[in-house]
């Protein structure tokens, strides 16, 4: 197993399977009475979040708890960084007091590189600027699996701002690996073409969401970052909804089998409607429930063992 | 795993026909010892007490026409000794429809050593339910146990240096071959 979850990269197609069957026994317990395992007892996990999340450091932290490791939750916000400490001396503090896992999100892309590099324990990529997220991509991949029963072979459009996602990334990445065929939907201007073919050779790229929904799978539909956005990408949210955003109409001319995933916070009304968010075809909540179990079955597989 | 070539020095314990015969007297004793096994549920420990507890199960049903529920119980997260291996894959646990709340559970597993997987089922099994009452079933009982702990029924029991290990192999997990034998020790 490996050491470090820094990139989707990182993860090989036997790696990757066996986080996804590691996850579908973690879930098992959420049915159970006592959500409880003692498998990491006596270790630490810190996460250190220096951007904002709900969703993500929750996840990891209930994932931590059930596994009964010891949580330590660090926000940037009213700590030493806000006294101008850099990431280095968090990293040595954390180091002096034995954190076994460093669960991390930060707003500079390769901050998780840089941090594996001054502690021995190991670092998870919790979202690092526009690079990566590679725990939304496992789960994303688990929801897939388990709505789908397969992901070699299914076809996935991503639609939106992929310039700016990391999720985007790190889904290329991890479904060309497990064998998927990626479709990268959204304005020129958020598409970095010649990124999207080094990323993943077999990647696709189209501009024009009509033409490809009638064959896609899954249907990923991407928030669109309006913090990341310091130039003007598109000419108005309005256009955009009407271009990109996922309605009821457009819902409809999916296959039967088709789903519409999300990975949260939406903007409702902007690249996905109520009413599609809302419908049975969406994955949104359960989403949220599988990061739980992808998380744990993460932390058991790079701390479980020696 | 893929079950090891026999080494010259190793010894058969157990032949096909032996292990088989073993399997219907632990059934004998089962249906004796709970007066018809009803109420009753098998869980196998991965990997190889899963076939054992269906071959029990099949051995019951065929002696006295009873039914009793089989399930699997992975011990992995339980185990205490996580740190000082490499990460192991996960097993499957599947109980039986019905679950084991007041149910008579027998665990059954290949190879009684330490007792060290069997405190990690009894914790495992305290998490999933509660069961009326708990007993061992194995086919092997080698001895230098470290904790506490018997087993109810038990098909043979071999004496062994710590050196030396046993190695169960069933038909259905280990090409066809059923058998166990003795390797390894002093040569």
């Amino acid at each position: 197993m490996i050491k470090h979850l820094r990139s989707a990269a990182d993860l090989d197609a036997p790696t990757a399977i066996l986080i996804l069957d590691t996850a579908a026994e973690m879930a098992a317990l959420a049915g159970r009475e006592v959500k409880k395992l003692p498998t990491l007892r006596g270790r630490t996990v810190v996460n250190l979040f220096y951007e904002d999340s709900t969703r993500t450091r929750i996840s990891f932290e209930a994932a931590a708890k059930r596994l009964s490791a010891d949580v330590i939750n660090f926000s940037a916000k009213g700590s030493s960084v806000s006294k101008g400490e850099s990431l280095k001396d968090t990293a040595l503090t954390l180091q002096a007091m034995g954190a076994d896992a460093v669960v991390i999100r930060h707003s500079a892309s390769g901050a998780p590189h840089r941090l594996a590099n001054w502690i021995d324990g190991s670092v998870v990529n919790a979202g690092d600027g526009t690079h990566e997220h590679p725990t939304q991509a496992l789960l994303d991949a688990y929801t897939m699996r388990s709505r789908l029963g397969r992901l070699a072979g299914l076809n996935v459009v991503i639609v939106g701002d992929v310039l700016h996602s990391r999720v985007a990334r790190s889904n290329v990445l991890l479904l060309s690996t497990l064998g998927a065929k990626v479709t990268l939907v959204g304005p020129p201007t958020l598409i970095p073409l010649d990124v999207a073919a080094a990323l993943a050779p077999g990647t696709e790229v189209s501009y024009d969401l009509d033409a490809v929904l009638p064959t896609a799978d899954v249907v990923m539909m991407l928030r669109v970052q309006t913090e990341r956005m310091q130039d003007s990408f598109f000419p108005s949210a309005r256009e955009y909804a009407r271009r990109y955003g996922l309605d009821a109409a457009r819902m409809h001319r999916l296959a039967e089998h088709a789903i519409v995933m999300h990975p949260g916070p939406m903007n409702r009304g902007m690249e996905i409607t109520p009413a599609v968010a809302d419908s049975p075809r969406s994955t949104i909540v359960e989403q949220v429930t599988n990061g739980v179990s992808v998380r744990m079955a993460v932390l058991y597989l790079l701390l479980g063992g020696k | 795993m893929a079950y090891p070539r026999a080494d010259t020095t190793d010894k058969i314990i157990l032949s096909g026909a032996d292990l088989h015969r073993v399997v219907d007297r632990i059934a004998h004793q089962i249906l004796e010892k709970t007066s018809g096994a009803t109420g009753t549920v098998l869980l196998g420990i991965p990997t190889r007490g899963v076939p054992l507890a269906r071959r029990l199960a099949a051995r019951i049903h065929a002696f006295e026409g009873v039914d009793v529920p089989v399930g699997a119980l992975d011990i992995t997260l339980y185990r205490d000794d996580l740190r000082l291996h490499a990460t192991r894959a996960l097993g499957k646990t599947e109980l039986p429809p019905g679950g084991i709340d007041g149910r008579r559970v027998i665990l059954v597993d290949d190879v009684l050593f330490s007792g060290r997987t069997v405190r990690a089922a009894l914790d495992a099994l305290s998490d999933i339910g509660r069961p009326s009452s708990v007993q061992l079933a194995v086919l092997v009982d080698r001895g230098h146990r470290e904790l506490p702990i018997r087993a109810d029924y038990v098909g043979k029991n071999i004496p062994t240096a710590r050196s030396e290990s046993v190695r169960v192999a069933l038909a259905e997990t280990d090409d066809g071959t059923d058998e166990v034998r003795l390797t390894g020790g002093e040569k």
